[in-house]
């Protein structure tokens, strides 16, 4: 039995493959493999609506889900807040190291060739 | 007259927070300049406010803190401040306390902005992330730019992206985590908020503006040294460089300071060859300096004049 955090994701995944919303009972089926209870794939989708990562809109006695973003926004949105781009400057996070802009980054290029000879000599 | 004497100290945390934004000791020695500039930081706030209410409270003659508390009883008991109580305390006594609340919610205002965008976060991360055998315990994000960082926090994750596995070596990548763990280890977070809150506090301001920059590449600096223990510095400068480089992001609405490379270098000229370090002598009378200067703010908030 996974967790609950396991399961959240691997319905997303399952909903973000799809072309189109899909109802409870159609993710049930697509993560067949697991001996989920219709009860459960319930309760996670709810939780997800709930968290604004799922969108659902009402279709005769059923619900449809699908993604309110799609895997690789948030994967950018992630991006963002890690290279500090998000101009909030909010201490949220530690870095290893600011991005650079193209004229300082050939700064550093220069730097690292001189660098990287020296420990090729030693 | 401890009014005086409170703005005595704000100024001269004042311009002890803009000589240490132009000393180049800090870098020898960067935790002891971190404790140094939270010292300044909460004295300087505790003092500036602390000067307008002592000499608004002064006809009480009790001190910062009795003299508020004898001036609420006093208003709320209807017998109103005693004689003389001219526009300029008064005018004093609204300035303070208001500074004193805006430097409150200030803070208050950054580490719940700060908790909301960690939730996020994680909560993206749970989704997204994943493992990799490659590095046990760090989360992975599919993404070829280069990133790594730590999400703080009591159950912290450092995270790299799939573009900084593919760019450093693995002695690099080593490097790099020991960087990140020292951050979780230090709470470096913490240290960086309230200088984040007073920035967004005084946005105008040269001082706060400097003194932010300086203490997050302190911090930065900061981790390297602890890094440097469990990797070779040359490969944390390396890998520093290729992070630098490997820059392929675009600055949307000039984000970017222009900061980036100076800091970059600062780091990597300490790691390839470092200075003397600070005798232990003045490390010790700088730590004990911060710690007399960071309770006297209080003492003479407490003190009756």
């Amino acid at each position: 039995m996974k967790g609950l955090g396991e399961l959240e994701r691997s319905i997303m995944d399952v909903i973000w493959a799809q072309p189109s919303p899909v109802t409870a009972r159609e993710v049930g089926r697509l993560i067949a493999d697991r001996d989920l209870a219709p009860t459960t794939v319930m309760t996670v989708l709810d939780r997800l609506t709930r968290k604004g990562f799922l969108v659902r809109t009402r279709d005769g006695r059923a619900w449809r889900y699908e993604p309110a973003e799609s895997r690789d926004a948030y994967i950018a949105e992630l991006m963002l807040g890690a290279l500090d781009l998000t101009g909030d400057r909010s201490a949220a996070l530690t870095r290893f190291a600011q991005a650079v802009t193209g004229t300082e980054a050939e700064i550093l290029r220069k730097a690292l060739t001189g660098l990287e000879t020296e420990l090729e000599d030693e | 007259m401890t009014a005086a004497a409170l703005a005595t100290l704000a100024l001269v945390c004042t311009v002890g927070a803009w000589r240490l934004t132009r000393a180049r000791w800090p870098y020898r020695a960067p935790h002891v300049a971190i404790v140094l500039w939270q010292a300044l930081g909460v004295t300087w706030g505790l003092a500036g406010t602390g000067a307008l209410l002592a000499y608004a409270l002064s006809p009480y003659g009790l001190g910062v803190l009795n003299g508020l508390h004898a001036f609420v009883t006093s208003v709320l008991g209807g017998h109103g401040p005693p004689e003389p109580y001219g526009p300029p305390r008064i005018l004093a006594l609204v300035t303070g306390l208001a500074a004193l609340a805006v430097l409150i919610v200030v803070l208050l205002a950054a580490g719940a902005q700060t908790s909301r965008a960690r939730h996020r976060h994680r909560a993206l991360l749970a989704l997204i992330a994943r493992e990799d055998p490659v590095v046990p315990g760090v989360r992975v994000l599919d993404h070829p730019g280069a990133a790594a960082y730590c999400v703080p926090g009591l159950r912290s994750q450092v995270v790299v992206s799939e573009g900084t596995l593919k760019l450093l070596s693995s002695a690099e990548l080593t490097a790099v985590l020991a960087h990140e763990a020292a951050h979780v280890r230090e709470r470096h977070d913490l240290v960086l908020l309230p200088f984040a809150a007073l920035r967004r506090a005084l946005p105008w301001s040269r001082v706060v503006r400097d003194a932010q920059s300086e203490v997050s590449l302190l911090v930065e600096m900061a981790a390297d040294d602890v890094a440097r223990r469990y990797c070779s510095p040359r490969r944390l400068a390396t890998a520093l460089l290729r992070f630098g480089t490997a820059g392929s992001v675009p600055a949307p609405h000039g984000a970017l300071g222009a900061t980036g490379s100076s800091a970059v270098m600062a780091r990597v000229e300490r790691l390839i060859t470092p200075g003397p370090a600070l005798p232990v002598g003045v490390r010790y009378s700088i730590v004990v300096f911060s710690i007399t200067l960071t309770s006297s703010a209080p003492l003479l908030w407490l003190i009756p004049h």
